[in-house]
């Protein structure tokens, strides 16, 4: 169910900035995004989505600034990170193990009781359930990308961050992946989806923003966000729709 | 933090003896050098007393290194390293679950290698077998936990292969000397007591290079 607006926000990005050496990937990056929300960030490559994300998953210190998670500050203690679930373009995946073990991996690291049984659960719900014992190099990219977010969600995260996971998926694993992605935001889940499909991204977003040069151009929420027009206000924002 | 390790370590091994790839070079590495090494010795110019103990120890470290190349680089082909980083595992689980796997690695090699070597040597090693394990235990540990942060630190270079050997030996170098001279005073028939000194450096070493290697892995994952 969706959490009332007025809760506290899960994710807090407040005034990430972030250089790497000369180069300033993110300058004053500020959004909250709340239970049940899902935030689609677009922009043209090296406008520092995946720089934000990174940040909020704890995998990249901001050089000023805060990233919060539940109110605690990134990186901070591990068990934060326990509620975030990553989906990358990589697929985080070990090609020499089969589905099951991967996902039975993370459910372990994730400290998720019977971790065997949840991986298999996590992997029916992407449809994977028929080739779960196959080696990961063995599968298609379009199924490796269904293991890589049956991974992500094994521990049940209160938090999505996903960048560009329709990377690799066919028709049908799109449409899978945007209704799995919208059973989890109805369930309560705070979602961060980087992608530059603007058809995709708005299909699941309650909110939309528009990064440019590590800065945030636009942010809309759904019901300002006319679907027909947003392709001509995100080409006039960065000077392309890809 | 060890339950960490222990996930993580099992994992490793998983996939090194299931693909076999390092664990079959180090071994064909460390039995053709004791092989090179038992055709360029002269026996009647040096006796196999003194010069296995050399050849052991430069055959461990040498071999070592092939399994600590191979540590970090199955974490980067699709960026797993990530999907650690980003989990609850904390980093001194994660460098240990690595070191745990490592000293697995080496010790699959040393059981190996040490039979060749009394073969090729001749030298009797039921009497020392014990305080011989010891001493091979106690320099994997120390030598697992330097190769283990230079290998996460040489990854994500170019040149991870020749980085780790020149970032990683000057530190093998006094573990490698502790061992190979308590090697040499137990295969020399002198009493256990005579190598304490040398295995009190050896552990001096391993709790110095654990610990400060414990702590200083966060740090080298920084971004």
């Amino acid at each position: 169910m969706h959490e009332p607006a007025n809760s506290s926000p899960v994710v807090e990005a407040a005034d990430l900035y972030r250089s790497f050496g000369r180069k300033q990937a993110l300058a004053g990056v500020s959004f909250t995004v709340r239970a049940g929300e899902c935030l689609a960030l677009f922009g043209p490559n090296g406008a520092g989505k995946t720089t934000v994300l990174r940040t909020l998953a704890g995998l990249l210190r901001p050089t000023r600034g805060e990233a919060r998670i539940s109110g605690h500050v990134l990186p901070g203690e591990p068990s934060v990170r326990a509620h975030i679930g990553i989906v990358s373009h990589h697929s985080l995946l070990y090609d020499s193990l089969s589905a099951r073990e991967n996902v039975g991996f993370a459910a372990r690291l994730y400290r998720v009781p019977d971790p065997d049984a949840a991986a298999v659960r996590a992997l029916e719900k992407m449809g994977m359930g028929v080739r779960m014992n196959t080696p990961v190099r063995s599968l298609s990219r379009g199924m490796q990308q269904r293991v890589s977010i049956a991974r992500a969600i094994v521990h049940s995260p209160s938090v999505i961050l996903a960048d560009e996971p329709y990377s690799g998926l066919d028709d049908e694993g799109s449409r899978s992946l945007t209704a799995l992605l919208g059973e989890l935001r109805a369930a309560g889940a705070a979602m961060i989806v980087v992608t530059h499909n603007v058809a995709e991204g708005l299909a699941l977003a309650t909110h939309a923003s528009v990064l440019s040069a590590g800065k945030i151009v636009s942010l809309l929420s759904r019901d300002a966000i006319d679907e027909a027009a947003f392709p001509a206000h995100y080409r006039n924002l960065v000077g392309t729709v890809q | 933090m060890m339950r960490d390790a222990w996930v993580i370590a099992k994992k490793d091994l998983t996939i090194e003896f299931r693909t076999r790839s390092g664990i079959l070079s180090a071994l064909v590495f460390a039995l053709l050098g004791l092989v090179i090494f038992y055709y360029a010795w002269d026996p009647t110019a040096v006796a196999s007393i003194d010069l296995a103990p050399g050849v052991l120890w430069v055959v461990f470290t040498f071999s070592g290194l092939l399994g600590l190349n191979r540590s970090f680089a199955i974490e980067q082909s699709e960026r797993a390293i990530d999907g650690l980083l980003a989990s609850p595992a904390s980093r001194s689980g994660i460098f240990l679950g690595k070191a745990l796997a490592n000293l697995v690695f080496v010790a699959v090699v040393q059981i190996v290698a040490i039979p060749a070597l009394v073969l090729f040597y001749n030298f009797p090693i039921a009497r020392i077998a014990i305080p011989l394990m010891g001493i091979l235990l106690l320099a994997a540990i120390g030598l697992c936990a330097v190769g283990t942060l230079f290998s996460s630190m040489a990854v994500n270079t170019k040149l991870a292969e020749l980085l780790l050997p020149m970032l990683a030996l000057p530190f093998f170098v006094p573990i490698v000397i502790g061992a190979a001279q308590s090697t040499a005073k137990l295969l020399s028939g002198r009493p256990a007591i005579e190598a304490m000194p040398w295995l009190k450096l050896l552990l001096a070493f391993d709790l110095v290079f654990v610990l400060g290697c414990t702590l200083a892995y966060p740090f080298t994952i920084e971004e």
